[in-house]
């Protein structure tokens, strides 16, 4: 059996679903790195940056991120309400690829 | 001021609201009106089990302590559902395909539905789940103390053993009716959900509202909140340990996985895969929230409450130092909320784990034909489930009263992650990687697990409770690199990261080496293929046989598992799927599938697959089995070319009886045509003679004169025609004696030229016919022979003869040819007439065989003795075609040749 061949060029939308998937799964990486930040702020004996701002700064990238997943979830669901919709009423898929990458 | 008794009647009023709530919910789902119950939030709420009494208490006095620590319990998790695409969809969509019911479940059921490795998860899981349920019970009891102390009206505080034993007691009977009410094919519990949707949004209501006031009631408003902490000389200062901090997160994060209450509410409650898009913000959302009041909580209380103050109670001694009781009852309501949440799923989780994968094996083994015979299955499972429920519950409360409920909250919780965790590679190489096998899976949780008892979870009782003071200072048998904090040397680590590091690496090791060194079982082989490509296309298990089992008995075993009602459902949906209008349904390998996968769904992939084992009679795909369906297969294949040959004889020889069969039918044609061919020539003279006798015998007779010349006339056509008839018998006993070999050959030597003299000189004697002309060559006929002459010029004669008789040129020529090549004389007899016909060709040796209307008389023997003849002398006699007239080859082994034989 050999592999299927993939096409080089997709749709648009199946290129945005793409790079959706790709920014979900980059999201954790991004907060794993901004979590980790803090553990570099420490100066020689005490800290630069006290807890408060500490504190505001995990709040402020926590809050960043439930909005961004928020957002790719929306996003998921606006995706498969299209796909949905397109099953009933003919597919926009084969319409030429303009979008490349 | 709040007495003990109104705390009892609260907590009794809210848990009896909660049963309320589970019992609708109950209702709702069984009357089908569940789709609220449905809801992706319901799903996000009961994720929020997650956080316990430990969060709700312990975060604040973790805060207390260590600072900004505690958010690594929440930052885990979060990253955990935000990276959702990483793997979590693929482990829902997995536990939602294969009817997983716990992480042992899932660990056994990848790995080849082995009962061991299910065993061995739940044994770590109970292990590691104890202390967790040890501190529910601790943290109700001490906010139950909290309230006590400040209510000098109290007559005798109750000690607090007595508020545990009461409380374990109470969330026992609460599991057990709710957790257990039916076994459900999906193992879902709406109640229980639903009422851990409602607790949810109770302790986050609580903590909010304790939030709130401290930080708008007493420090008014964030900007206090922020110079308190400042000020604090505990909480300032942002001094964390780098390792502490990422090993926490990750901790956090794997245990969010493992946990098996985690697991339950996650993955085996879940009803529609698209709830985890949801919850990957919502869920992050929720301890955000439960997490931002948590520090100003610890500020207020470590400067507003006296030094000795426990800070695991300040969530609820806070608003009771400034009198607001009814904000520390709620308070109270939410840590009761939290508690009771954590030990129900918890409990549940476990004892599906207990009934389906230790008891229900060992009921399987134990009772003599299991399913088919013995009583109501259902009951059975039931029974195990209600008594593992008692009994878990029962273990964190010997586990409380044991560790003395002495050590802070949540050290107890860290420890029971890091035992549950050693499930992640197992599971997480069970998802991803097709080479994980079982063995591999065993070796490293087993180390895992022994590592950490004996790196943490032991030691964690306290210096000489289990493990001696002296062992843990000097290491087993003064070993100094086994000391249990300081493994292999490593010294000054955390003892938690120390031990999460040791026994997470060794186990990782461990599972890849084995695994990439063992081989796996059929069935585990197919199930990785399955896991892996869960996302892609459904690939089938093809585990069974059909035909083994009997219909009838499946629908009493699944009656037992599933309930009558379902079990007659599903086996009527299937039999309507295979195209059958009856109740029960051909027992294919796709349907046997499809059972196992319900039974699944009730008792787990082990023992449903143990069990439909047992009844099919152990058609369970081993090793074994293969290689013997492959022997079979080759006896097949070598049966069936046994066949074919045989078949290929068969043929041939049918082929030999019908050429046979139309030679005999040809010789049976012939000799009639014999018979009436020598019938026929022996009668023509007998009429003439018989005519001619009676004319001689009437002659002397009457008026008949009696003539002389004709009565000599007369006399010599009867003497002709009885020459020709003797002639004709002659050669008839010629043919026959020549035909049965019976003639004896007299052998000479002579000359080829000698014997064409004398049948040329014999035939053209007595001749009337026109002069036959000779062509020969007398130098090649000297070809000296070794044979019958008398016979080999009896044939010459014959052909020559022939010649005479029937070449009807006008000037007949004869052309006789001899040589000799190979070992063989030939002679060729050619003459210049009109030659046979192709067709006829293959006749003129046959007996009475003549060409033509020829007058010429002969009975047509001539030929067919020429060819018994030559036959006799070892040669042979064909008609050479293409010569333009009449050729004959006779062909007859050399002198030479002769000899040598």
């Amino acid at each position: 059996m050999s592999a299927p061949r993939r096409p080089v060029f997709v749709s648009r939308d199946a290129y945005r679903s793409r790079r959706l998937k790709d920014a979900a799964r980059l999201l954790p990486v991004l907060g794993a790195a901004l979590f980790g930040l803090p553990l570099l702020w420490r100066g020689e004996e005490t800290a630069s940056v006290g807890t408060a701002g500490t504190l505001l700064f995990i709040f402020a990238v926590w809050a960043f991120l439930i909005l961004s997943a928020f957002l790719i979830a929306r996003r998921f669901a606006h995706a498969d309400d299209i796909a949905r919709g397109d099953d009933g009423a003919g597919r926009r898929r084969s319409e030429p690829p303009r979008d490349t990458g | 001021m709040v007495s003990l008794n109104l705390l009892a009647a609260i907590c009794l009023g809210y848990v009896a609201f909660l049963f309320a709530v589970a019992f609708a919910a109950e209702r709702a789902a069984a009357a089908g009106r569940s789709a609220w119950l449905r809801s992706p939030w319901v799903y996000t709420l009961s994720l929020s089990i997650y956080c316990t009494a430990w969060t709700f208490y312990g975060a604040v006095g973790y805060a207390a302590r260590s600072g900004l620590e505690f958010l690594t319990i929440y930052l885990g998790p979060t990253l955990v559902m935000v990276g959702w695409w990483w793997g979590l969809n693929r482990l829902v969509h997995i536990g939602r395909t294969q009817r997983i019911t716990s992480i042992a479940d899932l660990i056994s059921s990848r790995y080849g539905k082995s009962n061991v490795l299910a065993a061995a998860v739940t044994v770590l899981a109970v292990v590691g789940t104890t202390p967790y349920i040890a501190l529910q019970l601790q943290s109700v009891t001490l906010s139950v103390a909290a309230f006590a102390q400040t209510d000098p009206a109290a007559p005798a505080p109750a000690t607090p053993s007595v508020t545990a034993t009461w409380v374990a007691v109470g969330l026992a009977a609460f599991t057990v009716i709710f957790g257990t009410r039916n076994l459900d094919a999906n193992e879902r519990h709406h109640g229980v959900v639903m009422a851990i949707a409602v607790e949810a949004v109770v302790k986050l209501f609580a903590l909010l509202a304790v939030g709130a006031f401290v930080v708008w009631g007493v420090a008014g408003g964030a900007e206090g909140i922020v110079a308190r902490l400042d000020a604090s000389p505990d909480l300032a200062a942002w001094r964390i340990d780098g390792a502490r901090w990422a090993g926490l997160t990750f901790l956090a994060a794997a245990a969010f996985l493992c946990l098996p209450r985690m697991f339950q509410v996650m993955v085996v409650e879940l009803e529609d895969e698209r709830h985890l898009r949801t919850a990957s913000w919502a869920f992050p959302l929720y301890v955000f929230l439960i997490s931002l009041f948590v520090v100003p909580i610890a500020v207020v209380g470590l400067e507003t409450l006296p030094d000795g103050a426990n800070p695991d109670l300040f969530v609820l001694t806070v608003p009771l130092a400034f009198g607001q009781e009814a904000l520390a009852l709620l308070a109270f309501l939410g840590g009761f909320s939290a508690a009771t949440s954590m030990v129900v799923v918890a409990a549940i989780a476990l004892s599906i784990m207990v009934s389906n994968h230790i008891v229900m094996p060992i009921w399987l083994r134990v009772g003599r034909r299991g399913a088919t015979v013995s009583g109501d299955v259902r009951h059975v499972v039931l029974l195990a489930r209600r008594l593992s429920i008692v009994g878990v519950v029962f273990l964190g409360y010997l586990y409380y009263r044991l560790s003395g409920g002495g050590a802070a909250l949540a050290s107890i919780g860290l420890i029971a992650f890091a035992g549950i965790v050693q499930v992640l590679p197992a599971m997480i190489g069970g998802l991803f990687w097709r080479g994980a096998t079982r063995n591999g899976a065993m070796a490293g949780i087993s180390a895992g697990f022994a590592l950490w008892l004996y790196t943490l979870f032991l030691p964690s009782f306290g210096p000489d409770m289990v493990v001696p003071a002296a062992l843990m200072a000097e290491g087993p048998f003064g070993i100094a690199w086994l000391r249990p904090y300081a493994l292999f040397g490593i010294e000054g680590l955390d003892p938690l990261i120390h031990s999460v590091l040791w026994s997470l690496s060794i186990n990782t090791v461990l599972f890849l080496a084995v695994s990439l060194a063992s081989f796996p079982a059929p069935l585990e082989r197919l199930q990785g293929a399955q896991f892996v490509s869960a996302l892609g296309a459904p690939g089938g298990a093809r585990s069974w046989q059909g035909g083994a089992v009997q219909s009838e008995d499946l629908m009493m075993m699944a009656q037992r598992i599933l309930g009558p009602a379902e079990a007659q459902a599903l086996f009527r949906r299937e039999a309507a799927r295979q195209g059958l209008s009856a109740d029960l349904p051909e027992a294919t390998p796709d349907f046997l599938e499809v059972l196992e996968r319900e039974l699944a769904g009730s008792i787990g992939a082990a023992a449903a697959h143990a069990m439909l084992a047992q009844m099919a009679g152990g058609t369970q795909v081993s090793v074994q089995d293969l290689l013997a369906v492959a022997d079979e297969t080759a006896q097949i294949m070598e049966y069936s070319s046994r066949l074919e040959a045989q078949q290929a004889e068969l043929t041939r020889t049918a082929r030999q009886l019908r050429a046979a069969n139309e030679k005999l039918t040809q010789l049976s044609v012939q000799k009639d045509a014999f018979l009436s061919q020598i019938s026929h020539e022996l009668r023509t003279p007998m009429t003439s003679i018989r005519a001619f006798s009676e004319i001689l015998r009437d002659m002397g007779a009457e008026d008949a004169p009696l003539d002389p010349a004709a009565q000599a006339r007369y006399a010599g056509i009867i003497h002709d025609e009885a020459i020709r008839l003797t002639r004709l018998l002659d050669d008839l006993l010629d043919l026959s004696v020549l035909e049965n070999g019976q003639v004896s050959l007299n052998i000479r030597d002579g000359s080829l030229g000698d014997v064409v003299d004398h049948a040329v000189a014999t035939a053209a004697a007595g001749g009337d016919r026109p002069a036959l002309g000779l062509r020969r060559d007398p130098a090649s006929e000297r070809i000296p022979l070794s044979t019958d002459l008398d016979r080999l010029s009896q044939v010459f004669i014959n052909l020559v003869s022939n010649v005479r008789k029937y070449c009807e040129s006008e000037a007949p020529e004869l052309t006789i040819r001899a040589g000799e090549a190979g070992g063989w004389v030939t002679v060729d007899f050619i003459d210049n007439g009109r030659g046979i016909p192709t067709d006829q060709q293959e006749l003129i040796f046959e007996k009475f065989a003549r060409i033509g209307e020829h007058g010429a008389g002969g009975a047509g023997l001539g030929l067919a003795i020429c060819r018994e003849i030559m036959a006799r002398l070892g040669g042979t006699i064909a008609y050479l075609p293409g010569q333009g007239g009449a050729a004959f080859r006779v062909r007859l082994p050399a002198a030479a040749a002769l000899a040598a034989q």
